[in-house]
């Protein structure tokens, strides 16, 4: 019967317009996080004030800070005497200090030269926070390299992402976390829900096959997921500058897989909790935490120790948010990740079959 | 006998060593109210998902709408209707929608649909609730609501289990009334209950004990036959001789 399948996708999609509460958050919350993760907590260096200690100003100074003060990351604060430099930082005036050496030009000179020098520039930085000190360094270090000496020993290029924007890294996190929240989660929930109102024991005495109620129920949500990953390209391409160079096909192809393997994820999670409350704690438990933690999304993979490692490699999030990362930021087409797209295809085979089983079963 | 509409014979359920029900055996004809009674625990419900097809005997046989119960599952849910002592509409759709939802389920046309909901909500006085929200009625309605879309594929038989709980007397007498008129007109009805008022209303009557069938009758010659004055008291002389706990 054709058109038994049609009234079930109508009810559920009627299920979710009604319920408008969780149809804003759904909505909302990929456009929260983007703009959260993209513009307010981001690990880059930004508006860091630097002031410089010289004790002759001479023309290889100002040049180096004139670089400086033209860097958008850095504000040149001004100029200080060596005693003035612990209180700066301590109160937070400046967050870090350059010390120009008294014999920095015949040091550039010599350096220039070729001739082995000791160090003519010191970097006191504000570690108070360690990633944000530790990014300014390297910067600070690059910016003044360039003006200290023409003949630099090593030459440093930020491949994919120059800028280092911390945005970059977050998107592919972001929509690794959201389609799980959207379809594992929701889906879970409404078919349990369905179980504690009792209406499940109705539709299980009709004459529709319950494969048929659980895919009617997936998609309305999957449709809103392809909504949620429509929005979060467009943020990310236009608000927060991605560049997407492997080309958004692909992209689209590995969310959509993802976004099947949610849903299985989901159903997996029904099966196996007898209400919603329980559904709800299983999904937040079970699913996020692995995913901020073990997915690469907020710390990475290499990073953590052998044994997290190896849990990793079992959630999802992990595959789908490295392809995404590099086809988003490197730009590799998608057949460059093909070993992800495989292993995510097959845990959404795997997990599929097992929770229709375990779906079927509970039924007898 | 061609009026029979469901037919038991010898119909055991075991659950390992747990036997639910056992070698059952009766008939139900057509418009007849068949009052299923039985303490919690004798094996109502068990016997009652066989019925359905929800669930396989281990032994023993049955029809239900001509149907196996062995083997046509599938096509027995087709004939026949079902409404649970929980309150099974959805409540976050309209009275329509949910009516809508249901006659897709059977498979009827839209056009039938129309027809047939519009029919059912004028019986009910209710055309005016078209397009309310099921969770803003009060439980009474709810319950004639479910009962009436039970039967919005005109089934055979109509499975209503424990179908009054929670609702008040007078909104019980006009639920029956909708039982009878849908009795009147041919549906067979199979009904459980807990209330023995309404066992009195049924045509015939089986009263389960311990999994097994221990009286099978009219209300009236039941309780002539215990000389009894009401079902309340049949009821109880039949279950104090129960084994079983809850």
């Amino acid at each position: 019967m054709k058109h038994n399948f049609g009234s079930f996708v109508k009810k559920e999609t009627l299920h979710i317009l009604r319920d408008k509460r969780t149809m804003l958050v759904v909505m909302l919350i990929p456009i929260v996080l983007m703009v959260l993760f993209g513009f307010a907590i981001s690990t880059e260096v930004n508006n860091i004030n630097v002031a410089v200690v010289a004790p002759h100003r001479t023309d290889g100074v100002h040049d180096a800070v004139k670089r400086l003060d033209a860097n958008e990351y850095f504000t040149f604060k001004g100029y200080i005497t060596p005693n003035e430099i612990d209180s700066h930082l301590r109160t937070g005036n400046v967050g870090a200090v350059i010390v120009f050496a008294s014999d920095y030009e015949r040091g550039t000179a010599q350096a220039t030269a070729g001739i082995p020098t000791r160090p003519i520039i010191q970097l006191i930085v504000d570690a108070s926070n360690v990633n944000t000190a530790s990014s300014a360094t390297a910067y600070l270090q690059s910016i003044l390299l360039g003006s200290a000496s023409q003949q630099t020993m090593f030459e440093t290029r930020m491949l994919f992402n120059p800028q280092m924007k911390s945005a970059y890294n977050f998107v592919p996190g972001i929509m690794g976390l959201i389609f799980i929240l959207v379809c594992a989660m929701m889906t879970s929930v409404s078919i349990v829900r369905e179980k504690e109102m009792g209406t499940m024991e109705v539709l299980l005495v009709s004459p529709v096959r319950p494969v048929k109620i659980i895919f009617a129920k997936m998609v309305p949500y999957f449709a809103i997921s392809c909504i949620v990953l429509i929005t979060i390209l467009l943020l990310a391409r236009y608000l927060l500058g991605v560049p997407m160079s492997g080309g958004v096909g692909g992209i689209f192809a590995l969310s959509l897989l993802y976004l099947i393997l949610s849903l299985s994820l989901g159903l997996f999670v029904s099966t196996i909790s007898k209400t919603q409350v329980v559904a709800l704690l299983v999904s937040a438990m079970v699913m996020m935490m692995p995913i901020m933690m073990l997915s690469g999304m907020l710390f990475p993979i290499e990073n953590l120790p052998r044994f997290f490692q190896i849990v990793s490699t079992i959630v999802p999030a992990r595959w789908y948010i490295d392809a995404i990362r590099k086809m988003m930021i490197q730009g590799v087409p998608l057949m460059a990740v093909w070993e992800n797209g495989i292993i995510l295809l097959g845990m959404t085979i795997v997990l599929l079959s097992i929770s229709l089983r375990k779906f079927n079963d509970k039924l007898e | 006998m061609n009026d029979v509409v469901i037919s038991v014979r010898e119909l055991t359920k075991r659950f390992c060593n747990f036997t639910a029900v056992d070698h059952i055996s009766f008939d139900v004809h057509k418009g007849e109210i068949f009052g299923f009674l039985g303490a919690n625990g004798a094996g109502k419900t068990t016997a009652m998902r066989i019925l359905c097809g929800l669930s396989y005997p281990t032994s023993g046989s049955g029809t239900v709408a001509g149907y196996d119960v062995m083997h046509d599952g599938e096509e027995i849910k087709r004939h026949i209707g079902y409404m649970s002592q929980r309150f099974s509409l959805y409540n976050d759709l309209t009275v329509w929608e949910n009516m809508r939802l249901f006659a897709g389920i059977y498979g009827l046309t839209s056009k039938q649909t129309e027809q047939r909901s519009t029919e059912l909500l004028d019986r009910l006085n209710f055309s005016s609730e078209r397009n309310t929200l099921v969770g803003s009625l009060p439980l009474g309605w709810k319950q004639k609501l479910s009962f009436a879309i039970a039967t919005i594929h005109r089934p055979e038989v109509v499975f209503l289990d424990e179908p009054t709980g929670g609702v008040d007397p007078v909104t019980r007498r006009q639920f029956w009334e909708l039982i009878y008129e849908a009795a009147n007109e041919g549906t067979t009805i199979f009904v459980t209950t807990h209330y023995m008022d309404e066992a009195e209303y049924c045509s015939r009557l089986s009263i389960m004990v311990d999994g097994k069938v221990q009286a099978l009758d009219t209300p009236a010659r039941l309780k002539q036959q215990y000389a009894a004055e009401s079902m309340d008291e049949v009821f109880r002389t039949l279950a104090r001789g129960a084994k079983r706990g809850e």
